[in-house]
Formats: structure tokens, C-alpha cells, sequence
């Protein structure tokens, strides 16, 4: 199916065409980005090699199922466009014209262009609110940014969003970008059976923990997508950010039509891995995958034993309720005075420390246990981008091999058929370009990888730095109003005679 | 491997029995200790299947041969004292202190066997600690048995009358094995009727209602207050369970960290590896916070779950005897008025009366006795579980603090 289709006529001035009449759209309220998303996909469209447009698209989490660690981003899936990475160019911002952002510009270049704004940017989400009744109806979450960088059209922007909104923009950004090698954060998972409980309107603890589950993912989701340098001057993140109305992303449904042709495609997409062997000439990224294998292993461990944690001190919990109660039947029981009063003292005592236990659990899961969630799922982005790269490298040997063999045959030709020859010869250019072409993107998206790990890798550690000690901040906090209670509560033990 | 691990942990004769208290370890009772007559346990060893208890005495008293002597004695010989006293009619008007339960380290045998046939698949790191907790676990049990069977002893030994009972001279001076065999299956089936009928007569006693105020009192304050006693024992032990897994999870995720941190090449390794330390230390901390509120509360619990059941024994044997002593008066009336077997009757209500006074003025103070003791146990062991609450929670707070102090002084 040609998406493109619908973007036609593409003139000579390809590019603004294509703006214009995206932003007309845009103001009519679709977008034509989503609105050809909600068609079934494999798409690519080459016309000339200057004007050659591709479409590439991430397959998003899986469309049926619920928590998994297993990050999308890992599954590219590629157009057999001829050329490159370069995204169709109603993608690209009106700010920064096409050859910027995508082709063999240095990083080092482009940073120097950029605007010398310090980083300011904070975002929240929050006031998660019912809206509509039965199966359809959502939580809208409201996206309060508050910024001093020249981005953004004013320094406070508040909307309203709802959760495919959310999985609307990482498509969008994820389709751009994670080709091209960038580490586009994973938006935080889909959850049938957490949904539905919501929308059937159970208002008990579980659902609200799962609100409140959801609330702090998505805001995690946004700041770290904000702090990426290049990401965060992307216009549809923007337009996310500030823009009142967005025009709902279809594709994000759970077992439509597209969904169902995206696992199709990533099934086949893994068959196709296990088959590339990659001569790696850089031993860089070797150990960097090594690495991040070790990495990925022992966070999954570490998480599991943390949700076990959890698990038990919720337990822990329960259970000191429980006696709590108990003991105060007894005491009510006892017919001694002071010892009656001393173990409804107790009681109050074990209630109270019930509740720490509590948050406790809380602190485990919101600080530690979400953190190693959202880095196992960041490695998954990191391996995707890996693959990406071998991808890449596996199209330039093909080309390689294709020109070879045009190669081969011209000089056949040559003595034959002289007429076929111009053509021939327009083929091997052709492919000769394509060859080239295929060495810078492979250059770039090597040094793209690199710089994203450096960053990546700097930002890891400042997280984790800062969540432990937020960590140990809460455990400290716990010992302390332990100590407050069985220090109120000695005096009444020793009151007993 | 078993008999290597008691090798290794229990061979240190008296010292690892006194930890924080030495002396007197009567743990759940406050009791005066009589110079006349002195009680403990001062070794013990665990074999395959059975411990032997060694029980030291120490006495002034004119009928024992020696004025200090061991034996070793095992834990059905323990029973065999306690049901002896119950049998005795004499003892009927007395609180039996009762019996210690079976040492039961299935559990631990259990967890133990697990390690042993899990160790190809975990690290040596975490073998060795999983190891060292499950010898501690061992240990805390094996000291709770010789703590709850000495208590025993020492209770008896400080009863007026009963510390003059020959059964327990025997016991603790004959030298040599008391041959009691555990019961057969003839005996425990009788035994099994016997609790049958007792608690239906029970039922039918408990009905009858008592003309003396602090019997009825006491009657109707006993039953609930052992219910109660019963669901705080059960929950406390809940409570603590989960205290201890928490504490295990602590040690896995303590394990984690490390191989992060040692697999790390970046600045946040050191913050791996110190949270990693500071957690292996949390964890024993927790575990020891758990571990005594096991022995000061869930303990505490359990021993007055048994001794409010030895009280409730007490005042049904005294209905029973009330009830014998109405149906006796009956009886002489019936005779008196058929003027028939008049003699008879009347020695029999005699005898009946005379029991049932007996056993009504030594319950009544038996009973008092109880509460002080309750009281004062409750008292030791509640300011005890506070203190120590309160030394870990310090503890662990300088712990968390210093931490802090050398991650955030690196940031």
C-alpha cells in the first residue's frame, strides 16, 4: 500500500509542499502522520534517489499483552527503500531544514548551532481523572511543563492527556529516530487488565495503585525524553507538550488490525536477526554489548528480588495489622489494669509501625523497583539500536555485492550488446551512490551510538546515584519514626506492676 | 552434612547457652530462686533425632545424696514428670506447670536438606551465607527447647509443694536412664478418649455456675482471655515469619548489588558495592529484630497460651470436684430420707467436701499467684522487646546514616 499517496504531489519543492499541507491539516485537527498510521503498514516509496522517501516504523509493545520487560524498540522494522534514513520530510521541523538533523553533519557541528539555553525544563503529570463511563472511557493525566529554555512558546504550558497519547508521541519519535541510532526512551507499558478495571470503575486499592503506577511512569517517561538534547527540539514532542488538542493516535488500540500485522512482522523480523553475522571491526561496540548483556541479566535479577521484597513487606504489613487487632483484644481481656493499658499500647504501637511498613513498600517499589524496570527496558532501546546498526551494515554489504555484480556484467555487456550498456552504466552510478550513501550512514549512526552511550551512560549513573540515596533517605526515615514509637511506648511497659 | 553442622556449632558446651542473660534464663517467668533448691540446664547436645538435656542441680536440701549433681535426661522424661503430677490427686488444687513441647527442628532439617541439594546452583558467595543463616536459625531453635524445658524445671522447683515431689528428686538425681518409653498406641488412643470425655465433661462443669464470685470471675476471665492469647500467639508468629522473609529478600538483593557492582565500570560501582555491604547488615539486623520478638513476644505468648490451659485445668477439676460434692450431699439426702445406707453416704459426701475445700483454697491462691506472675512476665518481657526494639532501630539508623554520609560526600 503507498502511504504517500495521500501526501501527493510532490513537486520539485518536494519538501514544502508536503509542510504546507501538513500544517493546514494540522489545524483542521488530523494529523497525517497518525492518520496514515491507522493503515496497515510495510511501506516504503522510492521515486528518485534525491526525492526517495522511506518509512520505517517500530513495532510498539506488544498489542495483547500486559508487563513485559521486553522492549519494542529492539524491532525495527525496515523498509527495503533504497536510500537511507532519511524520514519523510513532512517530519521534519519547519525550525531546521533536512540536511541538520539527518545526513553526515557532525554532532560536534549541530551542538554548536544549538541555542546556548542551560537545560531548565521540568515536567509533571499529574490529577489522573475519569473521563466517559464503561469500556470507554480513560484516565486524562495533566502535563504541567515549566521551562525558561527559548524552545518552548511560554515558560508554563498545562494540558491534558490521555495514555495513547502517550504511546501516539513515542511511535512518532521512535519511527524517527531510533534508526538513525538515538536512544529514544520506551514509553511505559500497556496494561489491559489494569485498564479495565479502571474503566469498569472498581474503586479499590489495587486500581488506584495502578493509577498512581501509571501517573509516575508517564512522568518519568517525559522528563527522560526531555532530557535528550536532540529529542526534546523535536515538534510533535512539543506540539505534546503545549498544544491544548491533539488529535487522538489510532494505532496505538490494543489487537487492531495493525497491531496484529506489527507481531506478525516482528515474528519474521527475529527470524531475520539470528541470520546476520556481523564482521565487527570496532571492538568498541563488542564489549559494549557484552556489557550490556551482563547489565541487562543482573538488573533482571535484581528487580525480581526487589518485587519479592515488596511483596513481602506489604505482607509484613497485613500481618502486624492483624496482631495489632489481636493484641488488643487482649489487653481488652486482661484484668489488670495497667498491664491492659500497657498492651493496647502495644497494639497502637504495632498499627502504627503497620503503616511504615507500608510506605516502606511503597519506597521500595516507586524509588528502586520502577527505576530497574525503566532501565531494563531502556537496554532494550540499546539493543535495538545495536541491531540498527548490524541492519545498516548488512544493507551496505549487499549493496557492496549488488554493484560487484553490475560491475561484472557491464564488462560483459561491453563486448555484447553496446545498446544496454547506458543503461548499465546509469544502474552501476546509481548503485555507486547507493554504496556511498550506505558508508556514511553506517559512519553515522557508529558515531551516533557512541555519543548516545557516553550520554547514556552519564545518565544512568546520575539516576542511580540519585535514587539510592533517595532510597536510603526513606529507610532512615522509617528507623527514626521506629524509634519515636517504641520510645513512647517503653515508658507504659515500665508502668506496669 | 547435618552432623558436621552440629559439630562445628554446638559442641561449645555453656557458652553459647548464656547470651545476654546469664543465670537464671527462666524467660517467661519472674521467679525468686530458693537457695535450697536450684534448677537449670547447663548443656545440651542435639543428636540425630533427640536432645539430651544436661540438668545440673544445686541443693541444700537433706535428702538428695550430694549438693551439686547432673544427669542428662531427655525430653520424654520430661513428660513423664509433668504427667505425673497431673495424674496425682494430691496435686489436683495446683496449677501444673506445663509440660515443655517437643524440640522440633524438622523445618530446620528441611531448609537444610534444600541448601545442601541446591548448592550447585547459586554462587559460593551466597551458598556460604544461606549456610550461616540456616546454622543461626538451627541455634535460636536449640536454644529456645533448653530454655522452655528448664523453665519448666524451675517452676516446679519453686512450687512449695511440688518441689517436694519424689518423682522429681528422681528425675533430677538418678543417674541413670529413667527407661520411660514414650507412649505406645494403646496409651495414646486411651489418652485421646481421655481428652474426649474430659472436654465434653468440661463443657457440662463450665455450665454449672459457681456460688463463689471469684471463681465465676475467673472461670469466665480464663476462657476468653486464653482464646484471645491463643489468636495473639498466632498472629504474632505470622507477623514475625514475614519479618523473616523480608529479611531474606534483603540478603538476595544484597548479593545482587555486589555482582553489579563488581561488573560496573562506572562511577556508580562504589555505590553498588557500599549499599550492598550496608544491606548485608540490615539484614541482620532484621533478622535479629525478628528474632527477638520472637523470644520476648511470640514466646511470651505461647508459654501463657499453655499455663492459661493448666489454669483452665485447674478450675475444671475443681467444677468436677464441686459437682462430686453436689451430687455427693444428693446422695446423703436420698439415703437420709430411704434411711438406707446412711454411713455410707455420709464418708462419701465427707470425702467429697473435704477434696473439693482442699482444692478451692489452694486454686484460689494458685490463681492469684498466676496473675502475678502473668503480670510480671508481661512487664519484663514488654520493656525488653521495647529496649531491644530501640537498640536495633539506633543501631540501624547510625548504619543508614554513615552510609549516607560517604555516598552523598562523593556525589
Amino acid at each position: 500500500v503507498c502511504v504517500w499517496g495521500q501526501a501527493e504531489p510532490l513537486n520539485s519543492n518536494g519538501q514544502n509542499s508536503l509542510l504546507e499541507e501538513e500544517e493546514e491539516e494540522e489545524e483542521e485537527g488530523e494529523d497525517l502522520f497518525t492518520g496514515s498510521l491507522s493503515v496497515p503498514l510495510v511501506l516504503s516509496l522510492s521515486r528518485s534517489l534525491s526525492l526517495s522517501l522511506s518509512l520505517s516504523l517500530s513495532l510498539f509493545p506488544s498489542a495483547t499483552e500486559e508487563v513485559s520487560l521486553d522492549s519494542p524498540e529492539r524491532d525495527v522494522l525496515l523498509s527495503d527503500g533504497p536510500s537511507p534514513v532519511t524520514p519523510p520530510a513532512s517530519l521534519i521541523s519547519p525550525h531546521l531544514p533536512h540536511n541538520h538533523l539527518y545526513t553526515h553533519c557532525s554532532f560536534d557541528e549541530m551542538e554548536e548551532e544549538d541555542t546556548p539555553d542551560l537545560f531548565d525544563i521540568s515536567i509533571l503529570v499529574s490529577d489522573p481523572e475519569k473521563v466517559g463511563e464503561g469500556m470507554n472511557a480513560y484516565m486524562a493525566y495533566k502535563v504541567t511543563t515549566q521551562t525558561s529554555m527559548s524552545l518552548f512558546k511560554s515558560p508554563q504550558a498545562t494540558v491534558r492527556r490521555r495514555f495513547s497519547d502517550f504511546l501516539g508521541l513515542h511511535g512518532k519519535l521512535a519511527t524517527r529516530y531510533l534508526h538513525v541510532g538515538y536512544l529514544v526512551p520506551p514509553a511505559p507499558e500497556k496494561s489491559i487488565v489494569g485498564m479495565t478495571k479502571v474503566k469498569v470503575g472498581k474503586d479499590d486499592s489495587s486500581s488506584n495503585e495502578f493509577v498512581e503506577k501509571r501517573r509516575a511512569a508517564l512522568e518519568r517517561y517525559l522528563m527522560r525524553t526531555a532530557k535528550h538534547p536532540v529529542l526534546l527540539k523535536d515538534p510533535d514532542l512539543l506540539t505534546f507538550l503545549e498544544c491544548s488538542e491533539l488529535p487522538r493516535a489510532l494505532s496505538t488500540q490494543a489487537l487492531s488490525g495493525a497491531g496484529i500485522l506489527r507481531m506478525v512482522n516482528k515474528a519474521a523480523d527475529a527470524v531475520n536477526k539470528m541470520t546476520i553475522k556481523m564482521t565487527e571491526s570496532d571492538t568498541w561496540f563488542e564489549e559494549k554489548q557484552q556489557k550490556f548483556e551482563n547489565l541487562d541479566i543482573q538488573l533482571r535479577k535484581l528487580h525480581c528480588s526487589l518485587d519479592s521484597l515488596v511483596c513481602h513487606r506489604k505482607e509484613l504489613s497485613v500481618n502486624t495489622a492483624l496482631f495489632a487487632k489481636s493484641a488488643a483484644m487482649l489487653g481488652n481481656s486482661e484484668d489488670h489494669t495497667a498491664l491492659s493499658r500497657a498492651l493496647s499500647q502495644l497494639a497502637e504501637v504495632e498499627e502504627k509501625v503497620e503503616q511504615l511498613h507500608q510506605d516502606q513498600a511503597g519506597a521500595d517499589f516507586y524509588l528502586l523497583a520502577e527505576l530497574l524496570a525503566d532501565y531494563i527496558r531502556l537496554i532494550g532501546s540499546v539493543k535495538g539500536v545495536f541491531d540498527q546498526r548490524v541492519r545498516l551494515w548488512q544493507r551496505l554489504q549487499d549493496s557492496l555485492l549488488l554493484l560487484q555484480k553490475k560491475r561484472d556484467a557491464e564488462a560483459k555487456l561491453h563486448a555484447n550488446k553496446p545498446e544496454k550498456l547506458q543503461q548499465a552504466r546509469d544502474d552501476i552510478r546509481e548503485l555507486e551512490g547507493k554504496v556511498q550513501q550506505g558508508e556514511r550512514d553506517f559512519e553515522q549512526i557508529s558515531k551516533t551510538i557512541r555519543k548516545e552511550l557516553f550520554r547514556f551512560e552519564k545518565e544512568r549513573v546520575t539516576d542511580f546515584k540519585e535514587v539510592i540515596i533517595k532510597y536510603l533517605e526513606s529507610l532512615v526515615q522509617t528507623q527514626q519514626q521506629l524509634i519515636k514509637y517504641w520510645e513512647a511506648f517503653l515508658p507504659e511497659a515500665k508502668a506496669i506492676s | 552434612m547435618f552432623s558436621t553442622l552440629l559439630q562445628e556449632g554446638l559442641d561449645d558446651g555453656p557458652d553459647f547457652l548464656s547470651e545476654e542473660d546469664r543465670g537464671p534464663r527462666a524467660v517467661n517467668v519472674d521467679l525468686q530462686t530458693d537457695a535450697t533448691l536450684q534448677v537449670d540446664i547447663s548443656d545440651a547436645l542435639s543428636e540425630r533425632d533427640k536432645v539430651k538435656f544436661t540438668v545440673h542441680t544445686k541443693s541444700t536440701l537433706p535428702n538428695f545424696k550430694q549438693n551439686e549433681f547432673s544427669v542428662v535426661r531427655q525430653h520424654e522424661e520430661f513428660i513423664w514428670l509433668h504427667d505425673s503430677f497431673v495424674e496425682n490427686e494430691d496435686y489436683a488444687g495446683y496449677i501444673i506447670p506445663p509440660a515443655p513441647p517437643r524440640p522440633d527442628f524438622d523445618a530446620s532439617r528441611e531448609k537444610l536438606q534444600k541448601l545442601g541439594e541446591g548448592e550447585g546452583s547459586m554462587t559460593k558467595e551466597e551458598f556460604t551465607k544461606m549456610k550461616q543463616e540456616l546454622e543461626a536459625e538451627y541455634l535460636a531453635i536449640f536454644k529456645k527447647t533448653v530454655a522452655m524445658h528448664e523453665v519448666f524445671l524451675c517452676r516446679v522447683a519453686a512450687h512449695p509443694v511440688l518441689k517436694k515431689d519424689l518423682n522429681f528428686h528422681v528425675f533430677l538425681e538418678y543417674n541413670q536412664d529413667l527407661s520411660v518409653r514414650g507412649k505406645n498406641k494403646k496409651e495414646k488412643l486411651e489418652d485421646f478418649f481421655k481428652n474426649v470425655v474430659k472436654s465434653a465433661d468440661g463443657v457440662l462443669v463450665a455450665g454449672v455456675k459457681d456460688v463463689d464470685d471469684f471463681f465465676e470471675h475467673e472461670k469466665t476471665f480464663l476462657l476468653e482471655y486464653h482464646n484471645r492469647v491463643k489468636d495473639a500467639s498466632l498472629k504474632s508468629d505470622k507477623m514475625i515469619r514475614s519479618h523473616k522473609n523480608a529479611a531474606d529478600d534483603i540478603n538476595r538483593i544484597s548479593s545482587s548489588l555486589y555482582t553489579l557492582g563488581t561488573q560496573d565500570s562506572t562511577d556508580v560501582c562504589k555505590f553498588f558495592l557500599k549499599v550492598s555491604e550496608l544491606l548485608e547488615k540490615t539484614r541482620k539486623i532484621e533478622a535479629r529484630v525478628a528474632a527477638d520478638e520472637d523470644l520476648k513476644l511470640a514466646d511470651l505468648l505461647k508459654y501463657y497460651l499453655r499455663e492459661s490451659q493448666a489454669a483452665k485445668d485447674l478450675l475444671y477439676r475443681r467444677g468436677r470436684a464441686l459437682v462430686d460434692y453436689e451430687n455427693a450431699n444428693k446422695a446423703l439426702d436420698k439415703a437420709r430420707s430411704k434411711n438406707k445406707d446412711v454411713l455410707q453416704a455420709e464418708t462419701g459426701q465427707q470425702l467429697c467436701c473435704h477434696k473439693f475445700e482442699k482444692i478451692s483454697e489452694s486454686a484460689k491462691q494458685e490463681l492469684v499467684d498466676f496473675k502475678t506472675r502473668r503480670v510480671a512476665a508481661f512487664r519484663k518481657n514488654l520493656v525488653e522487646l521495647a529496649e531491644l526494639e530501640l537498640k536495633h532501630a539506633k543501631g540501624h539508623l547510625q548504619l543508614l546514616q554513615s552510609c549516607l554520609g560517604i555516598l552523598k560526600g562523593d556525589t
